[in-house]
């Protein structure tokens, strides 16, 4: 995997709490967008930690970048902010990151995060649970313009699994509250993000909108 | 920051030329912005010029707009006899073309031209930087240019009209000085229009730097300095810094729910003081909101308060009984009601076996509730932590509980204000 943050203490501490962990190795690391870029490209990473408030475009300049020279090969981006406001979530999971985490996450989560990306699912901070839910439920008290067909693809049982992952459950916690196995949860989580990424992208913008936030 | 460099971010500005420029460094600077031989746009601008002098207008224009840029490379002696040359071309075929098209004499279009290289002589030496150049080849350019724009203006509107050849030659001559005067001056105006507004950014600028730095001397400065002195005590310093992070946090990213009367605002707020109160770790997340705009009858508005204090025992609860640090509280507000869920995977406790103090506190929880017509499940084992989920319905006409009942005023202020923004 591939670090990706401008503070350099900050890299030097998760190189720190995931040097323990088992089938996990740093490929490299990078501090600013363009060197980022040219790195990922170079090492072809499995994951890149992304950070999200960066000097220049942040993570979703790095993200684009990289697609951009790699097209369909691109690695997988979990994105790992101190910021948990909506329009940087939103942002970066539009971008095309798989996952979005908060940085007081401990390294035994984190390290467990990166391997479900790198496994292709999703990873979801109760966080990014909330922001999603508001968005696909439009109950909030801010009125909203017709919602599309797409907004109630989310199918019930998916719903289920985001209100569990935003009180603060694991993957686990929730494989057992919902009689389901923790694979189960993994393809609804990852079926939530990719409907958030591609079918809602309108009414997510729209939803930013809605809230100042756009 | 000087004019005219480019932004960090966001498209760059068009700039002229500065020391690579021919005539204003419009065409060279246009290039440049939109990735282009310089000769191409310059040619573009010659046959815009024979289309009755629109490429003229359009560089004219640009000059006095674009700011100068910051290049250092002069243009090679070829690129300037080339760019000379087609300007040349340029006026030899609008000249050429205004007289076949428009019928227009020669003697009429001379003296324009005559102005037009009046001009560009002087907004040129304006341009100019102040050193390094020879002051009685300055002067002497501005005064040939001067005399140009002034004598080609005076035959311009000589031969314009002949009617008015019979005025007021004082008030011709006025007139015309006037004329040349605004012409010539352009350039000087554009530059102090343009550094009134460099000064007002700065002035902005500086502004939001002291707001900044005031902010941050209040609040992060004043933590740090609180948590050196209280180094040797742990808890105080996580308190210190966790209040600290969710009141930054607040202000850098503007979180909406931080401030307003809204219920998610009230919820988090009282469980930001909880947070401070008792050292633990509380992640919100609400989904949904409610104004007090939603909520018209202050009698029910009050359940709200009251959903808050209860939300405010369960969370207080766990922080005295599970022994764990963090505690998480989902807040999803629907038409039909409001749930509360506050969960910890602390110690637990079978609900069957209570102990007395544990129902005590359970029973202040069920008691807010029940006092506004919600309800309290409480799921735990030893073990496994505690949930407690607290529900609310949303107030319906025929609901007995909007009248009249004994509230918790205290909290009941915080839902009183208006929420801003929506």
């Amino acid at each position: 995997m591939f670090l990706v943050d401008d503070h350099a203490v900050f890299r030097s501490g998760v190189r720190a709490e995931l040097a323990g962990e088992r089938g996990l190795s740093i490929a490299g690391e990078a501090g600013t967008v363009a060197e980022s870029i040219e790195h990922i490209v170079a090492s072809r990473p499995d994951v890149v930690l992304l950070d999200v408030h960066m000097p220049g475009g942040g993570g979703v300049a790095v993200l684009r970048g990289v697609r951009d020279r790699l097209g369909g090969d691109t690695p997988v981006f979990l994105a790992l902010s101190v910021s948990d406001a909506a329009e940087d979530v939103i942002a970066t999971i539009r971008a095309g990151a798989r996952g979005y985490v908060t940085k007081t996450i401990d390294g035994a989560e984190l390290a467990d995060a990166v391997r479900r990306v790198a496994d292709g699912d999703a990873v979801f901070s109760p966080r990014l649970a909330g922001f999603v839910l508001d968005s696909f439920t439009g109950r909030s008290s801010v009125p909203e313009p017709a919602l599309d067909p797409e907004l109630d693809s989310l199918t019930r049982r998916e719903m289920e699994v985001l209100r569990l992952l935003a009180r603060g459950y694991t993957y686990r916690e929730i494989a057992e509250e919902l009689f389901i196995s923790i694979k189960t949860v993994e393809t609804h989580a990852s079926n939530v993000l990719r409907k958030t990424q591609q079918s809602n992208r309108n009414a997510l913008t729209r939803w930013a909108a809605t809230r100042h936030i756009g | 920051m000087p004019a005219g460099r480019p932004s960090p971010d966001g498209p760059s500005r068009l700039v002229r030329r500065n020391a690579g420029r021919v005539i204003g460094g419009v065409a060279g600077g246009l290039a440049d912005h939109l990735g282009v031989d310089v000769f191409r746009v310059r040619v573009v601008f010659v046959l815009l010029g024979a289309l009755a002098g629109a490429g003229v207008a359009a560089y004219v224009l640009l000059w006095f707009l674009c700011p100068l840029g910051e290049d250092t490379e002069r243009a090679s002696a070829a690129e300037r006899r080339q760019a000379y040359g087609l300007a040349l071309v340029g006026s030899v075929v609008s000249i050429l073309l205004g007289i076949a098209a428009a019928g227009t004499p020669l003697a009429n279009l001379l003296p324009f031209l005559v102005v037009l290289v009046g001009a560009g002589v002087v907004w040129r030496e304006f341009d100019a930087p102040a050193t390094g150049r020879g002051t009685w080849r300055t002067w002497a350019r501005l005064a040939g240019g001067a005399a140009a724009v002034v004598g080609g203006l005076a035959v311009v509107v000589l031969l314009g009209d002949p009617d008015v050849g019979r005025l007021s030659t004082t008030l011709l001559a006025v007139g015309v000085t006037l004329a040349g005067v605004v012409m010539l001056t352009v350039p000087l105006w554009m530059r102090m229009w343009r550094a009134l507004g460099d000064e007002r950014a700065a002035r902005i600028r500086d502004a939001e730097r002291e707001e900044i730095a005031s902010h941050l001397h209040d609040s992060v400065l004043q933590t740090l300095a609180l948590i050196q002195k209280k180094a040797a005590k742990p808890d105080e310093v996580v308190r210190l810094a966790r209040s600290q992070e969710r009141e930054l946090r607040g202000w850098l990213f503007g979180d909406p729910a931080q401030h307003g009367g809204s219920l998610a605002a009230t919820l988090t707020g009282v469980c930001g003081e909880v947070e401070d109160d008792y050292g633990i770790e509380v992640d919100v997340i609400t989904v949904g909101d409610l104004s007090p705009d939603d909520e018209p009858h202050a009698e029910r508005r009050r359940r709200w308060a009251g959903l808050a204090s209860a939300t405010r025992e369960a969370l207080i609860n766990a922080a005295k009984h599970s022994g764990e640090r963090k505690v998480s509280v989902y807040c999803e507000i629907t038409d039909e009601q409001v749930e509360v869920f506050v969960r910890d995977r602390g110690v637990g406790f079978d609900p069957a076996t209570v102990g007395e103090d544990r129902q005590g506190i359970v029973r202040s929880v069920r008691g807010r509730m029940d006092r506004f017509g919600g309800s309290v499940t409480i799921d735990s084992a030893p073990g496994r932590g505690t949930n407690v989920v607290l529900r609310m319905p949303r107030a319906h006409e025929d609901d007995p509980h909007g009248r009249n009942m004994p509230g918790d005023d205290a909290v009941a202020s915080h839902t009183g204000r208006q929420e801003d923004g929506q």
